[in-house]
């Protein structure tokens, strides 16, 4: 079988189409674009047997993007801090004890478990965006391939049931909303917040710049000290 | 024009944050080290918001699909997820909607405080 990148990449973009009509058509949050994406590629991956490595170096365009628009929250960043100027104080103190019960839940809920201590590692920057936690993983001694994994999951999470967990705790104040969001989800729980609202999706954009700069200070920090 | 212009000073400063990354030996990821360093750089004036603005929105807007290659990872993990399940059904679920819970109380009560 002749594989190229514009084949492989057609599945992905294809894939992911197909999960936002039948999101839209369905209108069950549960079926989240990239859940369907990745329940479809890996069927198609399996039945032709096309290994993830193969698959991973067609697509690496596509993942390499992911970069460049950490980079680039750097504008959103610089663009919302006038409409938040009153609450830059307030926005720290809630991003920071994101994480703070990010890495510390994960830690507990690991050892409860009986994780090896490289697991727990690898599920640590879940809550960061993807490129950031591949190198918070790396650097702290984490297994790769499995925080790519659960930072996808938590961003899913995220997306599907915060809105929900936010109605229930009655969390109503829309830069409130979206930055739980942004801090839990990244940008899979941006996109959900750009749904919500204007304020949501740009405060919720400058979370996962926040969560993704406390967590590469906190986490090695954290490591020093425990 | 336009376009070039911003993906030039996207990438531009992705190398600078990766180089300073290297001079600290990766204590802080290069991506990061790119979006505070461009955050300043706006800041200052050196960059133009005009010139950055559209290539960065379409960045942003269009992360989510960015995330599908690496999520396919999963299809060689189902050996290792499998042998821990439990663990891991709880971390992806709870500690993430904690998170959610937390970092919307705390700036919720925030906000109630500074308006009373």
């Amino acid at each position: 079988m002749i594989l190229t990148p514009s084949i492989m990449m057609t599945l992905t973009l294809g894939a992911f189409i197909v999960g936002s009509w039948v999101q839209r058509k369905s209108r069950v949050s549960l079926l989240h674009p990239v859940i369907i994406a990745m329940v479809l590629i890996i069927a198609v991956l399996k039945i032709s047997g096309i290994s993830y490595t193969e698959y991973f170096q067609y697509n690496s365009f596509i993942h390499y993007l992911l970069g460049p628009s950490v980079v680039a929250l750097g504008v959103s960043l610089y663009e919302q801090l006038s409409r938040i100027k009153g609450n830059v104080t307030t926005i720290f103190v809630s991003v920071f004890s994101g994480c703070v019960v990010a890495i510390l839940s994960v830690v507990l809920v690991g050892r409860l478990f009986g994780l090896d201590e490289s697991v727990i590692r690898s599920f640590e920057p879940k809550s960061v965006t993807t490129p950031i936690a591949i190198s918070l993983a790396e650097g702290n001694g984490g297994i790769v391939s499995l925080t790519v994994v659960a930072v996808v999951l938590c961003g899913i999470v995220g997306a599907v049931f915060g809105p929900k967990i936010l109605d229930l705790i009655h969390v109503r104040n829309p830069l409130a909303r979206g930055l739980a969001m942004g801090t839990a989800s990244h940008g899979i729980g941006t996109a959900r917040a750009i749904q919500m609202g204007a304020l949501e999706g740009a405060v919720s954009g400058l979370a996962i710049a926040l969560m993704g700069m406390i967590t590469s200070l906190f986490l090695p920090l954290y490591h020093l000290i425990a | 024009m336009k376009t070039v212009k911003g993906i030039f000073i996207i990438l531009l400063f992705m190398a600078l944050g990766e180089f300073c990354s290297m001079l600290m030996k990766n204590f802080v990821p290069g991506n990061v080290l790119g979006m505070m360093l461009l955050f300043c750089a706006l800041s200052a004036k050196v960059v133009k918001l005009s010139d950055v603005k559209p290539v960065a929105d379409f960045l942003t807007n269009n992360m989510v699909w960015f995330f599908v290659p690496c999520s396919i990872g999963l299809m060689d993990q189902f050996d290792q997820i499998k042998a821990i399940l439990p663990g891991f059904v709880v971390i992806c679920l709870v500690t993430t909607l904690l998170v959610v819970a937390a970092v919307g109380v705390v700036q919720e009560l925030q906000i109630r405080r500074k308006k009373s």
